[in-house]
């Protein structure tokens, strides 16, 4: 099993958001979470991929045979823990190239490899481009700085691409994309996908998945995985929303 | 002339004994003087002699802990000593691929041993201050003392008053240097020394200069040195100047300079303060003729308990003319800094843009900063801004580069260096720039104590990187 989440809980500031949450993602998988705005779904991904202050006051995050909970983001990163932000954030004075060669150096190191040459990486950045058919100049720019928001949403990607991580969150990386990058995305995604490999979804739309096939759909609602299903069960709440299963909660 | 010795050593505060060096040595300081000097000397002295240094209370210095230093003990040398050792000994510049002119300054007197004055071969005029008086009286009656102005403080004062010696630089008109003129100023003596050096550069009508001012120390010996440059930039001339500081934690500068610009001329200032105990920047930019335009810029990276103090004045005083400030800052542990940004535009200086910035990323909630825009503007028809901002490192962004597998400390470096690149970006030759840009990752690392001899000389072992940012990629 790649990621075994036991009934954890986490608290931002004191407040509960995650409320006793169980989540398998087997090896070739892919998971798509959905659920109501505030459910708690970004809130999952920062715990799983360990941002300060996110605190799990109770349950186990099992990656890999180990138990995460405790290790810095970058360390969890460096294991294959890979996170699509929702909002991604701009960094004005670093350019994409050397964040990025900075990054992939920082996970070769910890995997004991030695540092790509500069020819190699420029290489690698060239064909991960195409993939995610992002414009050749953005990544002579500071990361996502003045990006439009689907330039910053197809940058997610692209760095997917190039750290080729074990484990991918996305975080509603369709929000924001126009159909063709919809497309180019979710090719990208496709392409990656490996029976090695596993990848959580976070959308609110059927439409993504389409394109993304799930294995499994959750429905998160406060703090807790209330349904899950295969991909028609995100047909279903395309068509009658999150109300019916509210009331078949209380049922 | 019967002198005892060549120092005094004081038992008063440091003012009462400057009084009575003046004097009693008035005769020994003012021997290559013309009456002309001598009478600006002796007007200075009067100033002093009633007012004294600034203090605690005195409103431009309120954030300075000045009391501390102009009670302390110095020594303060009348004679230049005898150099025995020889300067490249103790202290060597090696910026690769880096040719300057060097002009080298110990405890603030000239030395050469190519003779106190020499004229290059493209005519540019370079030596001692002391010995230029002598030979150019009329570009001392015409600028000497005149860019200062008269609101000068109690350390101009007594910098003109008691002034021995420093640096005189003389651009012809049309001459254009290639060569980066390169000032270095070092403090080695055993004593606590009190040392006071004027600078005098005047760049002809058409002409160019660029200008490395460094200020350095070779050990951790206490010094107070007090520095007073004027600069006059003729019109369409155009300077550089970078001003590196890199003093041990005992010493405190005290920097004043004035610059007074003429039409069409361009100034770009860049102020490198890596470390020093206490430093004080005064910056005082004159625009006096139409289509002058100032940059003024500086970068601060302070920690412990050391203190900045830049006080940027710019004055529009004839339409038509630009200026801009942007001072850039770090502070950690108990380090405090203060940044006063004064733009002032006369009543018919209409047409003027001027823009100020101050920026400042505080490490430790230990630190503190004091940031102070100051516009006074008569005329209707300017353009002016001022901003300041004051934070803690974006812990945003600091989570977005460790979710990519970077370390939390190259995380921080990383957002640190890209602030501080805007300001290392600005400067255009190209070595030097490379080897600030390496001083300011040594810095961020805390690595630059270790080599605390020179901003510019790295005799350590260059440390590795986990990462390499290369700027002409950013
Ligand atoms: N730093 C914070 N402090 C306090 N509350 C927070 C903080 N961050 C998130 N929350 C709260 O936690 C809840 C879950 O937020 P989260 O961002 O995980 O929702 P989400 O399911 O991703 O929503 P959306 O679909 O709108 O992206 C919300 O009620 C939010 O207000
Ligand atoms: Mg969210």
């Amino acid at each position: 099993m790649l990621l075994n989440i036991k009934d954890l809980t986490v608290a931002i500031n004191g407040k509960e958001i995650i409320k006793g949450l169980n989540l398998q993602v087997n090896k070739g998988e892919v998971h798509a979470i959905m659920g109501p705005n505030g459910s708690g779904k970004s809130t999952l991904a920062a715990a799983i991929t360990g941002r300060d202050g996110y605190e799990v006051t109770k349950g186990e995050i099992w990656y890999k045979g180990q138990n995460i909970v405790g290790l810095e983001a970058d360390e969890r990163a460096n294991m294959g823990i890979f996170l699509s932000f929702q909002y991604p954030v701009e960094i004005p004075g670093v350019s994409m190239t050397n964040f990025m060669r900075t990054a992939l150096n920082a996970q070769r190191e910890y995997r004991g490899q030695p540092n790509i040459p500069a020819g190699e990486f420029l290489k690698l950045m060239e064909e991960k481009k195409k993939m995610v058919d992002i414009h050749a100049k953005l990544t002579k720019r500071s990361v996502n700085e003045g990006f439009s928001g689907g330039e910053k949403k197809k940058n997610e990607i692209f760095q997917m691409a190039l750290l080729e991580p074990t484990l991918a969150i996305l975080d509603e990386t369709d929000s924001g994309l126009d159909i063709d990058a919809l497309r180019t995305v979710a090719k990208g995604v496709n392409e990656l996908r490996s029976s090695e490999n596993g990848f959580v979804v976070i959308t609110h739309y059927q439409r993504l998945l389409e394109y993304i096939v799930p294995d499994y759909v959750h429905v998160l609602s406060d703090g807790k995985i209330v349904k899950s299903g295969t991909k028609n069960l995100a047909l279903d709440l395309e068509e009658k929303g999150y109300e019916w299963l509210k009331e078949e909660a209380a049922v | 002339m019967s002198m005892e010795k060549d120092t005094l050593q004081q038992t008063q505060t440091l003012d009462e004994m400057l009084i009575g060096q003046y004097r009693q040595y008035k005769e020994l300081i003012s021997e290559n003087d013309t009456p002309h000097l001598r009478q600006i000397r002796e007007n200075a002295f009067q100033v002093f002699e009633k007012e004294g240094f600034p203090h605690s209370g005195t409103e431009m210095w309120r954030h300075t802990d000045v009391d501390a230093l102009t009670e302390d003990d110095y020594v303060h040398e009348l004679k230049a000593p005898v150099v025995t050792e020889n300067i490249e000994d103790i202290f060597q510049c090696d910026v690769h691929d880096f040719d300057t002119e060097t002009i080298s300054m110990l405890n603030g007197w000239y030395t050469s041993k190519t003779g106190d004055l020499k004229t290059m071969p493209d005519g540019v005029v370079v030596g001692s201050i002391s010995a230029a008086m002598k030979a150019y009286p009329e570009l001392f009656e015409k600028h000497y003392g005149k860019i200062t102005g008269s609101e000068s403080n109690g350390f101009v004062q007594i910098n003109t008053a008691m002034m021995q010696d420093g640096v005189f630089i003389w651009v012809p008109d049309g001459v254009k240097v290639t060569k980066t003129l390169q000032i270095i100023k070092i403090i080695n003596r055993k004593e606590q020394l009190f040392v006071q050096s004027r600078n005098l550069i005047i760049l002809g009508k058409n002409s160019e200069l660029s200008l490395m001012h460094c200020d350095d120390s070779v050990d951790h010996q206490a010094s107070l040195v007090n520095t007073v440059t004027e600069f006059f930039v003729d019109e369409n001339a155009h300077l550089e100047l970078y001003k590196l500081q890199n003093l041990n934690d005992n010493s405190a500068l005290i920097n004043s300079t004035f610059i007074k610009q003429m039409a069409n001329s361009t100034i770009k200032t860049n102020t490198l303060t890596f470390n020093c105990g206490l430093i004080r920047n005064s910056i005082h930019v004159k625009l006096d003729g139409q289509g002058a335009h100032a940059d003024v810029l500086g970068l601060y990276l302070m920690d412990k308990e050391q203190h900045i103090d830049n006080q940027i004045r710019i004055d529009h005083n004839v339409p038509n003319c630009t200026s801009n400030e942007l001072f850039k800052g770090i502070l950690d542990d108990e380090a405090s800094g203060v940044f006063n940004g004064y733009i002032y535009v006369a009543r018919d200086a209409q047409q003027t843009n001027a823009y100020q910035n101050n920026n400042n990323i505080m490490l430790k909630s230990t630190a503190t900063i004091n940031t102070m825009p100051f516009l006074e503007i008569y005329a209707d028809d300017v353009k002016c801004s001022h901003g300041a901002t004051v934070g803690q490192l974006d812990q945003e962004a600091m989570f977005y580069i460790r979710s990519r597998g970077i370390s939390a400390d190259n995380a921080r470096m990383l957002l640190l260096y890209a602030f501080a690149a805007d300001i290392i970006n600005e400067i255009s030759i190209e070595p030097l720039r490379q080897r600030i840009d390496d001083m300011v990752k040594k810095r961020l690392r805390g690595e630059l104590s270790v080599c605390e001899k020179c901003v510019l000389h790295c005799g350590t072992p260059d440390k590795e990187y986990h990462f390499d940012i290369d700027l002409s990629q950013i």
